[in-house]
């Protein structure tokens, strides 16, 4: 179900503030493209501009076209609460729901599509979106314990859990890694690389060996100075970027020289 | 662990306690205790002048029916009147909370919110006279409605009053002024759900109102219940709105809407007290004894019911 993404001359705004100008990019189905660059400089506004999840802040919006298999996510007609249906999200900061168990967690999105659900669906969509986030083995006993129980590598895997429970097209992670230690990175590392037979993944990270490891395309995101809006500097297969990189702003971020 | 441990370090070794801690440690603790003297002062002083009346033989006590025939009724009127005031306000307190929170246009929220402040600070001597005088006329139409329609629920059972002073009227009148507090508590709690968990519930698809059900309501529920414990509180004890307000009998009944409604124990206190001697005096202090029983009860019930399920209150 693995879905592509075109972007076209996407201008993103808080208010009268342009954060992120002129993206154009193209996201292949059945892959992982990552999105690295310095601090501000929009990729994670970017991300959020994918399933209208940058709109939810009071005066920010978009310009420009995101098109996902022919339908245009920017439409009058398009709901933006079933644009965020079909691409899931993973945050930064682990986030399962505090007042819900680790079972109600995951099928939380299910719970939502269809109001309805049999018991035995519900167990077999919790088990199966677990056993993808390589999390069962561990929380298979207490189901009913609350999902803020656990350790923060599989909080996050958790919420990876409750994101593909509802069968997405595409999954958006902003930097899913960035808040632990290197044996949970690496778990979710080998777990997007599972992922990525099933669905589009875009993952915003700011540990370029991350992005060297895991993803086939890489875009560049780089801004000028303060309050210039950021840009899409290059977007190239993963391989290019870290070896022969077209741009020179390119090769001095990925080699230290800044950032 | 142990090898890095000295040996002549006794177990448990206290820790060095700067003065600054010392002193914050003490004036925390001190405050505690003081509360907890104030509140058995309190309860000392009520059960040691209640005590006459607790061992007075039936007739002597006011009405003649003994002590508990005389407090009873009162309990009655005071829990009714409570507890329909509760139930009126709280839904409506917890809808305007979201719509200040969550849907209304900022300008509008803020200004809201001002107007439901204002609320809580009208005295309560001034309620008393607009339920008198505004209210009860008002509610006289539904009076006759209920008495006619509901008469075969035993709360609307009649007859009608033909002043509108009733415990139902009574009850809305008490409903208006617990409002600004459960909905300010209310709003409070509502706002300050993570927006982490917020944005993982959009993120999921969820609707508005659905992102408040899964992120905001769970995350607020205590804080409701804690709202509404305070709002009955004052209910309980408000005095002056339900004496101006009730024209009531001595019954123990829960019709809501005839002239026979039991008064409440705090009316019932401000308006026996200024000519009571003797033991009277002994009985309406053990009435207030019983009130603040009650008050106990309510806030300990509160309690249990926030702390039950304290794992998944998102506090962790």
């Amino acid at each position: 179900m693995a879905k592509r993404i075109e972007v076209s001359d996407l201008n993103i705004y808080y208010g009268n503030f342009l954060a992120v100008e002129g993206v154009n990019v193209a996201i292949e189905p059945r892959s992982i493209t990552a999105l690295i660059g310095p601090s501000g400089c929009g990729k994670s506004t970017f991300l959020r501009s994918l399933n209208r999840m940058h709109e939810v802040l009071p005066g920010a919006r978009v310009e420009g076209k995101v098109v996902m298999d022919g339908q245009d996510l920017y439409a009058a007609d398009t709901d933006p609460v079933d644009v965020r249906r079909s691409i899931g999200m993973v945050f930064q900061r682990p986030n399962p729901f505090p007042t819900m168990s680790i079972y109600d967690n995951v099928i939380a999105g299910n719970r939502l599509n269809s109001k309805r659900m049999k018991k035995a669906e519900a167990d077999e969509v919790v088990e199966k979106s677990l056993r993808g986030a390589n999390l069962w083995a561990e929380v298979k006993d207490r189901l009913d314990r609350p999902g803020s129980g656990l350790s923060g590598g599989q909080q996050q895997r958790l919420c990876i859990a409750r994101a593909i429970a509802v069968e997405p097209d595409v999954l958006l992670m902003d930097e899913p890694c960035s808040a632990l230690d290197p044996i949970s990175t690496l778990a979710i590392e080998d777990l997007m690389a599972e992922l990525k037979e099933r669905f589009t993944i875009v993952i915003v990270t700011h540990n370029m060996q991350q992005a060297a490891r895991v993803s086939e395309q890489t875009g560049f995101f780089n801004l000028n100075g303060v309050g210039q809006p950021g840009r899409l500097i290059e977007f190239n297969p993963t391989e290019k970027i870290f070896s022969n990189p077209d741009e020179k702003a390119t090769e001095d971020y990925i080699s230290g020289r800044f950032g | 662990m142990t090898a890095t441990k000295a040996p002549t370090e006794p177990p448990g070794q206290r820790t060095v306690r700067r003065p600054g801690d010392r002193l914050f440690a003490a004036s925390a603790k001190g405050s505690g205790i003081f509360i907890l003297l104030v509140l058995a002062g309190v309860a000392a002083f009520l059960i040691s002048r209640a005590l006459p009346a607790l061992v007075a033989p039936a007739e002597d006590i006011p009405g003649g029916a003994g002590l508990a025939g005389y407090i009873a009724p009162l309990v009655v009127g005071t829990l009714l009147a409570a507890v329909l005031a509760l139930l009126v306000a709280t839904p409506l307190a917890v809808a305007i909370a979201l719509y200040v929170a969550y849907y209304a246009p900022r300008r509008v929220a803020a200004a809201l919110g001002y107007v439901i402040d204002l609320l809580a600070a009208i005295p309560s001597v001034v309620y008393g006279f607009w339920g008198l005088t505004v209210l009860a006329p008002a509610l006289l139409p539904f009076h006759e409605w209920a008495a006619e329609y509901l008469g075969w629920i035993p709360l609307f059972a009649g007859p009608a009053s033909n002043t509108g002073r009733t415990m139902f009227t009574v009850g809305l009148v008490l409903a208006v002024m617990i409002l600004p507090i459960i909905s300010a508590i209310s709003r409070e709690v509502f706002i300050q759900a993570p927006a982490l968990h917020r944005e993982a519930a959009l993120a999921l698809g969820a609707t508005r109102w659905e992102m408040i059900k899964m992120a905001v309501i769970p995350y607020g529920k205590s804080g409701v219940i804690a709202g509404a414990m305070l709002g009955l509180g004052r209910a309980l004890g408000e005095t002056m709105a339900v004496a101006i307000v009730l024209s009531g009998g001595a019954a123990a009944t829960l019709n809501l809407i005839s002239n026979s409604s039991p008064s409440t124990i705090a009316s019932n206190i401000a308006l026996r007290f200024p000519e009571a001697t003797g033991l009277d005096v002994n009985t309406l202090i053990a009435s207030g004894l019983v009130l603040f029983l009650i008050t106990l009860a309510v806030n300990m019930l509160a309690r249990w019911i926030v702390n039950r399920r304290a794992d998944f209150s998102g506090a962790n």
